[in-house]
C-alpha cells in the first residue's frame, strides 16, 4: 500500500532509465476496500478505545443504573442485561458493560498479538536469512531445530509451556512469538535462497561486494513484499491463537478483557439471548475476515504465486 | 527404491518423535518445582520432600529421568498424576485416567472423519467441476469465512441456532461415559456439528484448488480439444491424478483437528483427552500434561506421515526418484 512512498534519491534516479520497468500500482477491489476500511476503524479503537469507552472494563455496574422501564424499580440483576440506555450492549455475566469491555479488549488482543508477530519476525526473518546465506552447516542446523517444533501442533507447544510456567502477558507474547517464528523462518529461508542463486546477487560478489552488503541492498528488498503479504496471514493466526487460549482460559488473566476470554466467560448467557458473548465474537470475526480481504488483494497484486508457498 | 523412500520417511517420523519427546520433558522438567512438591504441596517438609523425591527417582540427574520417563512411556507406564494425591499415596495413575478419555475422543475424531471428508470431497469436488458457478461461488465464499474465524466462534454460532433459537440440542453435552442410542447421539451431535464445519471447510477448500490444479493440465486441455465430455474428464482423468493429492489434504487436516479438538471439547464439556488436558494445565499437573502431549503430537505425526506416504505413492516420479 505504500507504493507511492519511499522513494528516496538513489531509487527516483532509477526510476528515470528508460529500462526501468513501471511500477504497478495496487489497485484494490472493493472487498479489500471494505477490508483497510475495518481495520482502520479497529486501528482506531485500539488507539481511542479506552478513552471513548462508557465505563472502565473492571467496573461492575451499580444496580441503580438499571430501572425497569416507566418505573423507579430496579432491575432484580445487572448481569446478561439486554442493551438498553444505560449499557449500550448490554452487561456480561458480572454486570459489567459489554462495549467498554469490547473497547478496552481491543488494545489488550490487538496489541498482544502484534507484539508477537513482530517478535515472530524478528527472529523468523533473521534466522531464515542467516541459514540461507550461512553456508550449508548452519542452514542445516537450523532448519532441524525448525522442523522439530514445526511437528509439534501449536496449540500443544503453547499448553506446555503454559503448564509449566504459568500465563502473563509478557510470556503470552514471547510464546507466540517464538512459536510464529518456526514458519517465518522457514518462509523467509526459503525466499532469501530463491534470490541467492539469482544472477543479480551472482553479479553483486564478483564486484566484490560484502555478505553484509548483499543482505539489505539485494535480499531484504528482494523478499520485502511477499513478507509482508505473509506478516499479514500470519498477524490473523496470531489473533486467532491468542484468542482461543485466553478462550481456554489460559491466555490474557481476568480483570483485564480480551475478546478470546471475554466470549468464554459469557458463553453462559447463550441460553438467555444474552448478546454479550456475540460482541467480542464479531469483533474477532470482522477483523480477521477484513485482514484476509486485504492479503488476498495484495497477493493477487504480488502474483498469486505465494499462496502456494505460505500453509 | 519406493521400500528405500518409505523406511527413510519411518525413520525421520521416528526421529521427530524422539526429539518431540526431549521438547516436551524440557519444557515441564527443568523448571522449579517438581513433582515432589506438587504432590506434596503443603505439607512438604525437607524430609519427606527427599524420600518421595528418591521414591520417584527424581533424585537423578535430568538425562538420566529423561531415559527412564522414555523407557516407561515405551511400556505403557505413563507415571502418576496429581490427582488423587494425599496422605500415603501418590496419586491416580495416569494411564488409567487416559484410556477412557481416549475412547471418547477417538469416537468424536472418527465419527468426524466419517462425516466429513466424504462431504467435503464431494462438495470440493463440486465447485471444481462448475467453477465460477453459484455453487461455486457460495462454496468459496463461506469456506473462505469459516477458516478465518477461530473454531470457538463457529461453535458459539452453532450454540446460538441449534441450542438457543431452534431448541432441538441441548448447549452443553454433560457426558456420563455410559449414555447409549439415542443419548450418546444428542451428546455427540454438537461438538460433531462444529468439528465436521471446521475440517470440512479445509478440506473443501483444498480439494478445489487441487482439481482444479490437475484440470490446468496439458493433457486435460487435450482431452477437451478431443471433446471428451466435461464429466468424463474430471471422474476419469482429472480425478485420479488429484487423488494423491486428496489423501494429503485429507491427513494434514485431520492433523489440524487436533487443535480443534482441544477447543470443542473444552465447549462442551466433553470428557475427553484434550479436555483431560487442558485441566490438567490449569491445575499444573505436569506429569498428565507430558502424558497428553506425547499422545497428540505422536498423533499429528503419525497423520503428517500418512500425509507424506500417500503423496508418494501417488506420484511416480517421487516413487522413483532419479
Amino acid at each position: 500500500m505504500t507504493e507511492t512512498t519511499g522513494k528516496t534519491g538513489a531509487a527516483a534516479q532509477f526510476e528515470e532509465l528508460p529500462d526501468a520497468p513501471p511500477r504497478r500500482r495496487l489497485q484494490l477491489s472493493w472487498t479489500g476496500k471494505l477490508g483497510v476500511c475495518v481495520v482502520v476503524f479497529w486501528a482506531a479503537i485500539v488507539v481511542a478505545g479506552p478513552t471513548i469507552a462508557p465505563y472502565h472494563e473492571a467496573d461492575i455496574l451499580d444496580e441503580a443504573l438499571f430501572v425497569v422501564p416507566g418505573s423507579d424499580n430496579p432491575y432484580p440483576d445487572t448481569d446478561y442485561q439486554p442493551p438498553s440506555r444505560v449499557v449500550y450492549l448490554g452487561s456480561d455475566y458480572l454486570g459489567r458493560d459489554t462495549l467498554s469491555r469490547t473497547l478496552f479488549g481491543a488494545r489488550t488482543t490487538i496489541g498482544i498479538s502484534l507484539a508477537s508477530t513482530l517478535l515472530a519476525y524478528l527472529v523468523g526473518v533473521t534466522l531464515g536469512i542467516a541459514a540461507a546465506v550461512g553456508g550449508a552447516t548452519l542452514d542445516t542446523v537450523l532448519s532441524r531445530i525448525n522442523d522439530a517444533f514445526l511437528s509439534m501442533p501449536t496449540i500443544m507447544l503453547g499448553l506446555v509451556v503454559i503448564a509449566a510456567i504459568g500465563s502473563t502477558i509478557p510470556i503470552l507474547i514471547m510464546l507466540t512469538g517464538l512459536i510464529y517464528a518456526t514458519s517465518v523462518f522457514r518462509i523467509a529461508r526459503a525466499l532469501g535462497l530463491d534470490v541467492m542463486v539469482s544472477d543479480f546477487v551472482e553479479a553483486a560478489r564478483v564486484r566484490g561486494e560484502g555478505l553484509w552488503w548483499i543482505i539489505t541492498r539485494e535480499i531484504l528488498p528482494n523478499v520485502a513484499m511477499p513478507m509482508a503479504t505473509d506478516f499479514g496471514l500470519r498477524f490473523v493466526y496470531v489473533i486467532l491463537f491468542i484468542s482461543s487460549l485466553s478462550f481456554l482460559g489460559l491466555g490474557v488473566q481476568p480483570p483485564q478483557s480480551d475478546w478470546g476470554s471475554m466470549v468464554r466467560e459469557n458463553l453462559s448467557g447463550l441460553p438467555y439471548g444474552s448478546i454479550a458473548p456475540l460482541v467480542p465474537a464479531l469483533a474477532i470475526a470482522t477483523l480477521t475476515i477484513a485482514i484476509n480481504l486485504i492479503v488476498d488483494d495484495v497477493s493477487a497484486h504480488a502474483g498469486g504465486k505465494l499462496a502456494r508457498r505460505m500453509i | 527404491m519406493l521400500l528405500h523412500a518409505m523406511l527413510r520417511r519411518i525413520a525421520v517420523g521416528i526421529a521427530t518423535l524422539l526429539v518431540v519427546s526431549v521438547l516436551i520433558f524440557i519444557g515441564t522438567s527443568v523448571l522449579p518445582g517438581d513433582v515432589a512438591n506438587i504432590i506434596l504441596g503443603q505439607m512438604a517438609t525437607p524430609e519427606s520432600l527427599a524420600a518421595l523425591r528418591a521414591k520417584l527417582g527424581l533424585d537423578q540427574p535430568a538425562h538420566v529421568r529423561y531415559f527412564f520417563w522414555l523407557g516407561n512411556l515405551m511400556t505403557g507406564d505413563l507415571g502418576v498424576s496429581k490427582a488423587g494425591s494425599g496422605f500415603g499415596t501418590i496419586g491416580t495413575p495416569i494411564s488409567e485416567m487416559l484410556v477412557p478419555r481416549m475412547w471418547n475422543t477417538i469416537r468424536l475424531a472418527g465419527v468426524v472423519a466419517a462425516v466429513a471428508v466424504p462431504l467435503s470431497m464431494a462438495l470440493g469436488l463440486l465447485a471444481a467441476m462448475y467453477p465460477g458457478t453459484r455453487l461455486d461461488r457460495i462454496v468459496t465464499f463461506t469456506t473462505l469465512g469459516l477458516i478465518s474465524v477461530p473454531e470457538f466462534l463457529v461453535a458459539t454460532f452453532l450454540v446460538l441456532v441449534v441450542a438457543v433459537y431452534l431448541g432441538w440440542l441441548p448447549a452443553t453435552a454433560y457426558m456420563s461415559g455410559n449414555e447409549t442410542g439415542w443419548q450418546l447421539v444428542k451428546a455427540l451431535a454438537m461438538p460433531t456439528l462444529t468439528l465436521v464445519i471446521v475440517a470440512s471447510s479445509q478440506i473443501m477448500r483444498m480439494t478445489r484448488a487441487t482439481v482444479l490444479n490437475v484440470m490446468s493440465s496439458p493433457y486435460i486441455e487435450m482431452a477437451i480439444l478431443k471433446g471428451v465430455p466435461r464429466q468424463r474428464i474430471i471422474l476419469r482423468h482429472a480425478l485420479f491424478n488429484a487423488i494423491g493429492p486428496i489423501v494429503n489434504v485429507v491427513a494434514l487436516n485431520l492433523a489440524y483437528l487436533v487443535s480443534g479438538v482441544v477447543i470443542v471439547e473444552t465447549i462442551f464439556a466433553y470428557p475427553g483427552l484434550a479436555k483431560l488436558m487442558i485441566d490438567a494445565v490449569q491445575t499444573r499437573d505436569l506429569p498428565l500434561v507430558q502424558a497428553c502431549a506425547m499422545i497428540f503430537c505422536a498423533t499429528y505425526i503419525v497423520l503428517i506421515f500418512i500425509a507424506d506416504m500417500a503423496s508418494i505413492l501417488s506420484n511416480p516420479r517421487l516413487r522413483h526418484p532419479k
